[in-house]
């Protein structure tokens, strides 16, 4: 089973064991718009819950994204370098970021459950 | 992520309503509430623009219009403030110009159409920034006052209708559009509304400005959106389409610190103009038409797909930073990132190898020719 955490920064945070596959919500990508370009973190990078871990470039803008639990790098989704548009088709599946190795598994009880983020989400209107 | 959020009370165009009602995402823009998109997206509003007709409501821009004794009067009173030769305007004919600045920086730019019939009573319509209408308006009332009658019409709407498809759709509600060539002006019945009409745009494709009263906007708007042609479009596209146009987007690539030397624009400045000068900052602007400027503004290619945004730092080829990004982003028509800047005047030529530092990355670029996108005017 695994179990899928979202951060008040929109990104979510699926757990698998001691991985943790990370990328941003489908309200973020909303918000965001057309996704141009996406900036991910080289394999092997230690991330900081809350510090940037990624960029995201819509039309408009560059938007940081925050790395939601700390961890070490695995993997990256290198399929968005050719392909951008799929974190607005699918932002919490194929258009995933990072896979990285949890570092504090306490980390994941401060964060959101999709009840309590869809909530969240509500009351940003 | 970082969504910020605006609750700031912001003035709104007489099109506000239809905006929200067609799902428009609204932001702050030039201290109005403004449609950067709508649920079209700007990447499909732009590809729309460049292959039918978008609508763009600019009505947050300032109208202004100059009348005076006489045509010559007026023109050569505006000469005063601009660099642009006015007195030789055919009637009906516009021209790009800017406000300068006695240090040959630029206050503004603007759109100058001279209306009228060709006679004494030919006053001069002029479009100026959303941001710097007040500033305009005081700027031209304190300088021309004694010359001419300066009047703000500020409560005009404004809308534009941009690209291939703009001028079949014109004609189909105003018969007489299709004979107007680019950079030309007149009076204009439009679907019934009294209008003054330009075919200029600011997305490098054939199209045109419609200026109608502010209570006939919305039945104006809704008659063209109406035309299965025509879609709304909003600021976000607005930007990358004269970006890629290599327009210019006041605030950002010109302003009160760059010259028209330096930003690349002194095919605005007529010859009689350059040689006479006669407009604040004249004589630096005439220094640097013929000694040449420090830097120039041009045209630049990342050589990846890494967009490099306004304020980025340019290096040439051995670190040295000679500029910076002005304006840049993502060109759908061109399918990659595009951007403007300013670099030292030995780079400037188009090949010269630069690299934008994006994110404490040195990114490989050139320096390329604009427009990015060819023109299409009608011309």
């Amino acid at each position: 089973m695994s179990e899928v955490r979202y951060s008040k920064d929109h990104e979510w945070v699926k757990v698998d064991g001691d991985t943790a596959t990370v990328g941003i919500t489908h309200y973020a990508q909303e918000q965001l718009g057309d996704v141009v370009f996406v900036e991910l973190p080289d394999v092997g990078k230690k991330v900081e819950q809350g510090k940037q871990m990624a960029t995201v470039e819509s039309v408009k803008a560059a938007s940081e994204v925050y790395a939601p639990i700390s961890g070490e790098v695995l993997e990256v989704n290198s399929a968005l370098a050719d392909a951008p548009a799929t974190v607005n088709e699918e932002a919490q599946g194929k258009g995933w970021f990072a896979k990285l190795k949890i570092a504090d598994k306490g980390q994941l009880a401060g964060l959101m459950d999709e009840a309590s983020y869809k909530k969240f989400v509500e009351g940003l209107h | 992520m970082d969504i910020t959020e605006h609750t700031k009370s912001l003035k709104r165009t007489a099109l506000h309503r239809l905006h929200v009602e067609l799902g428009g995402k609204m932001v702050p823009f030039g201290g109005y509430d403004m449609p950067v998109q709508y649920p079209m997206g700007i990447l499909t509003e732009h590809q729309h623009t460049r292959s039918g007709a978008g609508l763009f409501d600019v009505s947050h821009m300032g109208q202004i219009r100059l009348r005076g004794e006489s045509f010559a009067q007026v023109a050569s009173a505006l000469e005063r403030l601009c660099p642009a030769d006015f007195q030789s305007l055919a009637p009906g004919q516009q021209r790009y110009s800017f406000f300068t600045n006695n240090a040959g920086g630029i206050l503004d730019d603007l759109m100058v159409t001279r209306a009228g019939k060709g006679d004494d009573k030919d006053h001069l319509i002029m479009v100026v920034n959303a941001s710097c209408k007040d500033q305009d308006l005081s700027h031209l009332q304190s300088n021309l006052n004694n010359r001419c009658e300066v009047e703000p019409m500020f409560d005009r709407a404004l809308m534009a209708l941009q690209g291939p498809r703009a001028a079949a759709v014109m004609r189909k509600i105003a018969p007489d559009s299709a004979a107007m060539k680019f950079m030309t002006g007149r009076p204009l019945n439009v679907g019934g509304m009294e209008c003054f009409v330009t075919r200029s745009g600011y997305t490098g494709e054939d199209g045109f400005e419609i200026s109608v009263p502010g209570g006939e906007a919305d039945n104006l708007a809704r008659k063209l959106l109406g035309d299965m042609e025509v879609k709304p479009i909003g600021l976000g596209a607005r930007d990358s389409l004269r970006l890629e146009a290599g327009l210019c987007l006041y605030g950002n690539d010109i302003t009160e610190a760059t010259t028209p030397v330096e930003a690349s624009l002194v095919w605005a400045i007529q010859k009689r103009r350059r040689e006479q000068g006669g407009f604040p900052g004249a004589g630096i602007v005439q220094r640097q038409l013929s000694e040449g400027p420090k830097r120039k503004r041009v045209g630049i290619l990342p050589d990846g797909k890494a967009p490099a945004r306004a304020h980025t730092e340019i290096a040439n080829e051995h670190g040295e930073v000679v500029g910076e990004i002005t304006s840049g982003g993502f060109g759908p028509s061109v399918g990659g990132p595009v951007a403007m800047g300013y670099v030292r005047a030995d780079l400037a030529k188009v090949g010269t190898p630069l690299q934008l530092m994006v994110r404490g990355k040195a990114l490989p670029a050139k320096v390329a020719a604009m427009p990015f996108a060819p023109h299409r005017y009608h011309r």
